[in-house]
């Protein structure tokens, strides 16, 4: 064991988000119980969102002086800067998109802000972790404040039986997770990613094969699970129908990202050169995963519960990068989640709009005649849907795109043609609702709209022009990424 | 007398997991299905003690630390997920909580 020295400043430069984040968390907890009035308590949600402003310039700050820190707990490179950007930036605008809904349901406190804040402490560390055990404490921050945001109206039914069921199936997940950590422990003697690597890779040490084999499968279904790929996808519809439409976009975002740029890292780097052992299985599962989103969102009728099979559908074209196995697919998997937060934060924006008091609204037909009250909401509801479906000149198109040439690159010949096929089939369930919206006459939910908020306009706004401008100048992002996914990948050698 | 090898422990904690999760999988009370997933949480706990003391580590055993911490925090944040459902339902059934289907 090396002998133990304190942190440089350095490094705690490096930790900065996460700092930033943690004390605003703590002020808004103290600060809640001395506000009282509505007024005073939106002024509490202005400062989580300035927290999270500084903490993406804190990001970028700690990424000018990146390396590792904490005796090589956290890698700060470019892939992390990049997650922890993207995390920040989903939940800076889906607290700009709570706020209207916390106002309608009667629910503005402080501690709702907190828990953000904490949820993307632990996403922070998830995108910059680089040992198991941040690993760990990451996904456990993160999900433990999700859990309450779940159920956050404590009084709704759906929500508490929204929050039950992600509360049960997560630790679950993480349990299984953590007996895999374990035995890899066990089997190689350190939980730090890079010397997994070391000595995966190396001969002088024989290493049971079958057995690191079955504690990296036992940790992939943690992974599967956070990012709700098939088989473990089951409580995703419900949590997102159930939990408060604000919190949904969060959840269907933020974690997820964080959870795949982990579960890359780990298994890209750290199980890198077993590859042989998982890229079979990720294989079936991104398959089946494609498969189950796409197939069961067909016969849903409630937007939420549409849009969570298509978050795992999502989850499945991610996982053919992952099967791809290369740094193409690296980057084409950032370049997605990138592209699928803009759209997918914006699309739940819509809902949240729509859905009224109580989410009285959240069917398909509610959207009826949306384009005949509010054109220009319609039309960017427009740009959201066919980019999730993937036309080109948004930023959904180029995703998919990039993740099916790394396949291809990878000579996933079959895992292309099965997931383009996908795709044809996923065009029905979004153009119902773009039907819904222009070819139907305005029913009881758009003829009760009310004016759109300044907050949600912002949010709708900029994730559309996001949106957009990945479609249009895919190619400023993609040079980005290729660069950090060289880094993470190039400094293991061969 | 036997002496305790390393391998006792592992098949302690292989035994405890698979009891935790027949427990997650068959039993409707939520409060036992907690107590399932406590059950695996130790048995990964006894693993990575036993893992640090064959290494000469203590990396492990700090990882159990974490790994209990974590735990508890969990355990209020369920149990107080329950409560709240208990009070709206009046049940702790897990076969009826339908409300979100299609």
């Amino acid at each position: 064991m090396n002998e133990i020295n304190p942190p440089q400043a350095a490094e705690y430069l490096r930790f900065l988000p996460e700092i930033i984040l943690i004390v605003a968390g703590a002020l808004l907890m103290v600060l809640e119980g001395v506000t009282t009035t509505p007024a005073q308590k939106r002024r509490l949600g202005y400062f989580a969102l300035a927290a999270i402003a500084a903490a993406m310039l804190g990001g970028v700050a700690a990424n000018n002086n990146s390396g590792q820190a904490f005796h090589r707990m956290l890698t700060v490179d470019g892939y992390g800067t990049f997650f922890r950007e993207l995390v920040l930036g989903v939940g800076f605008f889906c607290l700009l998109s709570s706020f209207e809904y916390l106002r309608r349901e009667g629910a503005e406190t402080g501690e709702f802000y907190a828990l953000v804040l904490f949820s993307l402490v632990g996403q922070c560390i998830l995108a910059t972790a680089n040992d198991l055990l941040m690993v760990f404490i990451g996904l456990e921050v993160s999900s433990i404040a999700s859990y309450i945001l779940a159920g956050f109206l404590r009084g709704d039914r759906r929500n508490n039986e929204s929050a039950l069921k992600y509360f049960l199936l997560g630790s679950f997940a993480t349990a299984f997770l953590l007996y895999g950590m374990a035995w890899i422990y066990g089997i190689l003697g350190s939980t730090n990613i890079d010397d997994i690597h070391n000595v995966l890779s190396g001969t002088d040490r024989i290493v049971p094969l079958p057995l690191i084999g079955m504690a990296a499968a036992l940790t992939f279904v943690g992974f599967a699970f956070k990012v709700s790929a098939a088989p473990f996808q089951s409580w995703a519809p419900d949590v997102y129908q159930g939990a408060p439409a604000p919190v949904s976009a969060f959840l269907s975002a933020g974690p997820k990202a964080a959870a795949f740029a982990v579960f890359f890292r780990v298994f890209m780097t750290g199980f890198g050169p077993i590859n042989g052992r998982w890229v079979p299985l990720v294989w079936a599962c991104a398959l089946l995963t494609m498969i189950i989103g796409n197939f069961a969102a067909l016969a849903q009728t409630n937007v939420k519960r549409l849009l969570a099979y298509s978050s795992i559908a999502h989850a499945g074209y991610i996982l053919v990068a992952l099967t791809a196995d290369s740094q193409v697919g690296m980057a084409a998997m950032m370049f997605y989640l990138a592209s699928y937060g803009l759209m997918n934060v914006g699309v739940f924006a819509v809902i949240n709009h729509v859905a009224n008091r109580h989410e009285k609204f959240v069917h398909i037909s509610d959207f009826a005649g949306l384009g005949k009250r509010e054109p220009a909401t319609a039309a960017l509801l427009t740009v959201f849907v066919l980019s999730l479906i993937g036309v080109p000149l948004t930023g959904g198109f180029f995703a998919k795109f990039y993740v099916f040439r790394a396949a291809l690159d990878s000579h996933l010949i079959w895992l292309t043609v099965l997931g383009l096929l996908n795709s044809a089939v996923a065009a029905y369930y979004y153009l119902k609702i773009l039907a819904a919206v222009y070819m139907q006459e305005p029913g009881e939910a758009t003829s009760t709209l009310q004016p759109l908020e300044p907050g949600l306009r912002l949010t709708i706004w900029a994730t559309a022009l996001g949106t957009l401008l990945l479609g249009i100048f895919p190619s400023a992002l993609i040079g980005f990424v290729s660069n950090s996914a060289a880094t993470v990948l190039g400094k293991l050698g061969p | 007398m036997t002496t305790v090898s390393p391998l006792h422990y592992l098949i302690v904690s292989a035994v405890l997991l698979v009891i935790g999760t027949l427990g997650v999988l068959l039993r409707r009370n939520i409060v036992v299905i907690l107590m399932s997933i406590e059950l695996i949480l130790n048995a990964v706990n006894i693993n990575l003690v036993a893992f640090s003391h064959l290494h000469r580590q203590v990396n492990g055993q700090a990882f159990v630390l974490f790994v209990m911490a974590v735990a508890v925090a969990e355990a209020a944040v369920g149990l107080g997920i329950l409560i709240a459902l208990f009070r709206n339902r009046g049940t702790v059934l897990a076969d009826e909580m339908d409300l979100l289907k299609w």
